[in-house]
């Protein structure tokens, strides 16, 4: 037995050394264990082909073998001394081992010799593998070790193997120094690497070490796997720079990257899935008429001013919904584009709805409930308030103004916390605030609509300015980059704590924001309604040009007349090609305008006040100008915004997404650049996790609003006669049901039409509910059960306080006592730990001796003994403070608990 | 510089692949495993003394820095070194005194920057780190590190007189450190003392007047942000 364990220390020393000399790591266990089990056979027979071989090798694989028991023996007598235990029958046992193993050895030899043939296989394949290994000779010893383990043994090792591997797996969260760190690797990777085989039985051996193998390598991978998406997270280092201004501000950047990301993928599956299709196998531009322009457009098409408004060549081009055609597959791949259309538009809300949930549930996973907060304020200005990614020494002065205004405003607090002055004009004053907010949104509501209903009326007309074909767009995006300001100015009637007025601001702002998308979209509806009433007429028309067409006089009958030239023919005003341009548009003024205002409100000023500073009557970089700061929420909120924006427009203009990729790509290095050359850091540093889910709670809401409009035209308008995958259906979503007509067998058609009854599907909402209450239930249990144990732990506290004072006062020298001891018990955690450590070595070396030797069990477990008692010393050191508290607390505690019970009906 | 540092980067990269794979049970390595790897690890240079430690490189089991953060760690330790010992084997050997981390732009805005180094040193006169060292540092401040293990070494950091508890003198340490050196930022004495009575009457649970670890840890993992702003990003 212990000479099979030896073994394997000696043989991974062996394979140590081995590699050292040819450098050439370790080889397969299977490769190991098979050639060791007929080792005489192939040393002869290696020896007398490769007679010219390297006599190193061998040396490297023969030596272990002579020199083995004496080695061994050698060995044990010093482990022996070391443990100071008889070791008379682990000699014994050791040529018992011995002997046992070589007779086993020579019945496999010869059972291996009978089929000549397969020798022969295995021998050359063990020829080749052969350079390879160097420690397969004594692996012969440690592989009928395992079989002669018992089963105790067999456990117990297993057990502290797990927790060796547990060791290893959670050694990163220890907070020991590396060297320590290094120290217990190698002793938990020796140790489980001594015992990792002896575990597995017989022919599950195999596969027991292939199971590792395809383990070790799976984590191998998945770590490298880790260190390349690492290492393709973009920006990484320039968010690292901007870090130096506070994590709030990286948090931007951050959010601005996840954007990004977000926006790649639907880019993807818009330019993949439907773009792209469209272009390579539809039909070209130029054949039909809703792919050309038409002939009062042409002469203009391709004027850059007409372009930039997204007319012209760009209107009739694939980024715009009336572009594709109603056939229902297209080219040799027969693909379905209409279908693909519809589900790709889906898809896109679809995926962002998941990936925004998805990244909600995984913020709220990491933070705690926030309702507890309120018993630390202090503790938590103290300990978590300073920010270790600042780099940057102005952002570093500003937080220590900002945390020692926090401190004394507290302290203020804390000292008259229930002073309340003149609450009446505070009250006036709040409400005036909130009504001459209300009277700006509405305002601004009003002139939005206004102006669309205006731009509806220019559109009709001939040859109108510039400003008059814009006026929607810039009304809107001055009106976004006036009023926040107006709004911050009147929210300091207010006088909230900045917090609050941080959240009340963002929410004006959000409903400003909101308000305008939603006139504007208002407006829309109105126009495309009209649209929708006019088509009816213009379809006649059509029809009657072609009629006309085709069968006036004055042509020769005998030759067909050529087909009207797509150019000609009257056509309908495709709403949603007009409904795509109007996202299309606004998103690039709204980006535009973004540029501008940097440029102008942050870059000049910068440049304006650090220059003209060295001529100026007062201090322009501390007085009035002074340097822009960087508006965090706003930011966020336009982003927002901007994203509502795109998956409004997304289905009418599928070229929205590409434009937006774009628009976050190059946002995001102007802006860095803005940040890093003319911004100074935020005088008012909020935390920026706190606030995340909040800003992804918004996204969430737009994403909603914005998926609210494209239903209702899904679902309830007609689409355009003669534009669009959908035309000539009465409703988008027939493409649906077309297919599955068409396309899927009979049954299946069947089961859709089941699935689509009234019947199935109220009863399906009706559990959806009733899985909603119930969860609903029980989440609200949980938290009414988490907020009895926090009041317990209160009452706990409390009377904790109180009897502390009373026996602080009868008896001071006794509280000091027990002061001292506590103390010292938390002094001595730490060092419990430390001594937990040696414990564990100890731990790692009875098994070895255990293992080695059944025989002098007693005495094995006579030196186990001491490690047991040191653990149970440092036990109650290291607990009793804990079981020190819980015992005066107990009884006191019940009666509290019994009082708080009887004082809470109440 | 820019090319020799990668060409160190590159070494400590073999180093660590060759080294950093995981050890346990190295009876069930497959020989696919060593195709490959044997040519480079023979063309490293080998320090003159002695062999090198087999599982020196498991770093990132060790830490929760990942693969390029070890690189880029490694080659910022050396930016710090004298050019003559810029060898992989010599940085890692080499200690850096204390001004020339504090030195480093992360740590420069740092009021806890002498503190944190005075932790995480192991040098018996606690004032130079080793590569090691840093690499413990940076993995603590690391973003995947757990909060258990920040807020034991934030506790140790905020520890200033190293006695394993927080007292008063402690905490009025950390109060001047946080508030800085400014005198218009300061806070008189009577705050200071209102500050920490109130923060003794939040956190210490046990009424002995001082902060011990597992009080700060009970406060610590309440707070919302603390993880996220305990972070150095090299």
């Amino acid at each position: 037995m212990s000479c099979q364990l030896k073994g394997r220390e000696e043989k991974a020393g062996s394979g140590v050394r081995g590699r050292a000399r040819s450098s050439s790591p370790g080889t397969g266990d299977r490769s190991r264990r098979r050639p060791s089990r007929k080792q005489p056979p192939r040393a002869e027979r290696v020896a007398g082909r490769r007679g010219a071989q390297p006599s190193q090798k061998e040396r490297a694989e023969g030596s272990p073998r002579p020199g083995s028991p004496r080695r061994k023996q050698a060995e044990h007598q010093r482990l022996r001394e070391d443990l100071g235990k008889p070791g008379r029958s682990s000699t014994k046992r050791t040529c018992e081992g011995r002997r046992k193993r070589d007779g086993r050895a020579s019945l496999k030899e010869q059972r291996q010799r009978a089929p000549p043939k397969k020798e022969k296989e295995a021998l050359r394949k063990e020829t080749r593998k052969r350079p390879k290994k160097h420690r397969s000779p004594s692996l012969a010893s440690s592989t009928s070790g395992g079989e002669s383990l018992s089963e105790e043994e067999l456990a117990r090792i297993l057990e502290q193997l797990e927790d060796k591997k547990k060791l290893i797996a959670t050694m990163r969260n220890k907070p020991w120094p590396m060297a320590k760190k290094l120290r217990e690797l190698r002793e938990a990777q020796e140790f489980v690497e001594k015992y990792e085989g002896a575990l597995g039985k017989g022919k599950g051996k195999r596969l027991y070490a292939y199971r590792m193998l395809v383990a070790k390598k799976w984590v191998k991978f998945k770590r490298d796997f880790d260190n390349f998406k690492t290492q393709c997270i973009p920006w990484e280092m320039k968010i690292k720079d901007i870090g130096h201004f506070g994590s709030s501000v990286a948090s931007y950047f951050i959010f601005l990257r996840w954007m990004y990301g977000v926006n790649l993928v639907l880019f993807g599956l818009i330019f993949g899935l439907v773009i792209i299709p469209e272009v390579l196998m539809g039909v070209p531009y130029g054949s039909i008429p809703r792919k050309t322009v038409p002939r009062a457009e042409e002469e203009k098409a391709m004027d850059f001013s007409v372009l930039w408004d997204f007319e012209g060549y760009i209107k009739y081009s694939a980024l715009f919904y009336g572009y594709y055609n109603n056939q229902r597959t297209i080219g040799w791949l027969r693909y379905r584009l209409p279908m693909a259309y519809f589900m790709v538009g889906v898809s896109v809300f679809g995926y962002s709805l998941m990936i925004v949930i998805r990244s909600m549930a995984s913020n709220t996973q990491g933070s705690t409930s926030e309702g507890e907060n309120a018993n630390f304020t202090f503790s938590f200005k103290m300990f978590t308030s300073w920010d270790y990614l600042i780099g940057n020494s102005e952002t570093a002065d500003n937080k220590y103004v900002s945390i020692t205004t926090s401190f004394k405003e507290s302290i203020v607090d804390e000292q008259e916390s229930n002073k309340e002055e003149n609450i009446h004009l505070t009250r006036f004053l709040r409400v005036l605030a909130n009504f001459l907010i209300i009277c700006c949104l509405c305002g601004s509501g009003y002139l939005i609509y206004f102006v669309v209903k205006r731009s509806q009326e220019f559109s009709k007309m001939q040859n109108v300015s510039w400003y008059e074909r814009n006026e929607v767009e810039i009304v809107m995006s001055l009106l976004g980059m006036f009023c926040p300001p107006l709004f911050e100015t009147i929210a300091t009637l207010e006088n909230y704590h900045p917090r609050i007025g941080l959240k009340w601001q963002l929410g004006r702002i959000f409903a400003l924001f909101l308000g305008n998308l939603y006139t504007f979209l208002l407006a829309l509806m109105d126009d495309v309604h009209l649209k929708l009433s006019n088509e009816e007429t213009i379809k006649n028309i059509t029809h009657w040009t072609l009629f006309n067409y085709y069968n006036s006089s004055g042509w020769n009958e005998s030759v067909p007349r050529p087909p009207l030239h797509p150019a000609d023919v009257p056509r309908g005003s495709c709403w949603e090609t007009a409904v795509g341009i109007e996202f299309m548009r606004l998103t690039v003024s709204d980006m535009l305008v973004t540029y501008i205002t940097i440029l102008l409100g942050d870059f000049l000023r910068a440049c304006f006040v650090r220059f003209m500073n060295y001529c100026w009557c007062w201090d322009l970089e501390a007085g009035f100008p002074s340097y822009a700061e960087f508006d965090i929420s706003g930011n966020v909120l336009g982003l927002i915004f901007n994203q509502g924006m795109i998956w409004m427009g997304s289905f009418y203009a599928p070229g929205l997404v590409g434009i937006n990729v774009l628009r976050l790509l190059t946002s995001m290095y102007f802006q860095c650049w803005a940040v890093m050359s003319s911004n100074v850091p935020h005088e008012r540093v909020f935390k920026a996790s706190r606030s995340s889910n909040f800003y992804m709670g918004l996204l969430l809401l737009v994403l909603f609003l914005s998926l609210l409009p494209v239903a209702y035209t899904i679902m309830s308008l007609p689409p355009s006669f003669d534009c669009g995958p959908f035309s000539g259906k009465n409703r988008m979503y027939d493409v649906i049901q077309e297919t599955i007509e068409n396309d899927f067998p009979t049954f299946l058609g069947k089961i859709f039409v089941f699935l689509a009854n009234p019947g199935l599907i109220i009863p399906a909402i009706l559990l959806m509910f009733l899985a909603i209450y119930y969860l609903n239930s029980v989440s609200k249990s949980l938290s009414r059960a988490n907020a009895q144990l926090r009041k317990k732990i209160q009452a706990l506290r409390e009377v904790e306080k109180s009897h502390k004072s009373v026996t602080g006062r009868t008896t001071g020298r006794d509280s000091e006592d027990t002061a001292q001891g506590t103390s010292q018990n938390a002094t001595q955690l730490p060092l419990t730990k430390e001594g937990m450590t040696p414990h564990s070595a100890s731990q790692t070396q009875t098994p070895d001796k255990k293992a080695e030797d059944p025989g002098t069990f007693g005495s094995a477990s006579g030196t186990t003994l001491p490690a047991s008692q040191g653990l149970s010393v440092a036990r109650p050191t290291g607990f009793r403070p804990d079981s020190g508290h819980a015992r005066p607390q107990t009884h006191p505690w019940r009666s509290a608990s019994g009082k708080s019970a009887q004082t809470s009906p109440h | 510089m820019g090319g020799s540092g990668s060409r160190l980067s590159k070494e400590l990269l073999a180093e660590y692949q060759v080294r950093g794979t995981p050890v346990p049970g190295e009876f069930a390595r497959g020989p696919a495993l060593a195709s490959g790897v044997p040519g480079r690890a023979a063309g490293r240079v080998r320090p003159p003394g002695g062999p090198l430690n087999p599982s020196r490189f498991a770093f990132q089991e060790l830490t929760f820095l990942t693969k390029q953060e070890i690189l880029l760690a490694h080659k910022r330790f050396c930016e710090l070194l004298p050019q003559e010992h810029r060898s992989v084997e010599e940085s890692l050997q080499i200690r850096v005194s204390l001004e020339q981390i504090l030195s480093l732009p992360e740590l420069k805005a740092n009021p806890f920057k002498e503190r944190i180094c005075r932790v995480f040193s192991t040098s018996p006169a606690r004032d130079s780190l080793s590569f090691e060292d840093f690499l413990d540092l940076l993995s603590v401040f690391s973003d995947t590190a757990t909060p258990d293990i920040k807020s034991h070494y934030a506790f140790r950091i905020f520890d200033f007189d190293d006695d394993g508890t927080l007292n008063r003198e402690d905490l009025s340490q950390l109060v001047n450190c946080l508030t800085g050196q400014g005198e218009d930022t300061r806070l008189s004495a009577s705050e200071m003392k209102q500050l920490i009575d109130n923060i003794l009457e939040e956190s210490d649970i046990d009424r002995d007047g001082t902060i011990n670890l597992s009080e700060f840890q009970h406060v610590i993992s309440r707070s919302p942000d603390f993880a996220s702003s305990f972070k150095i990003v090299l």
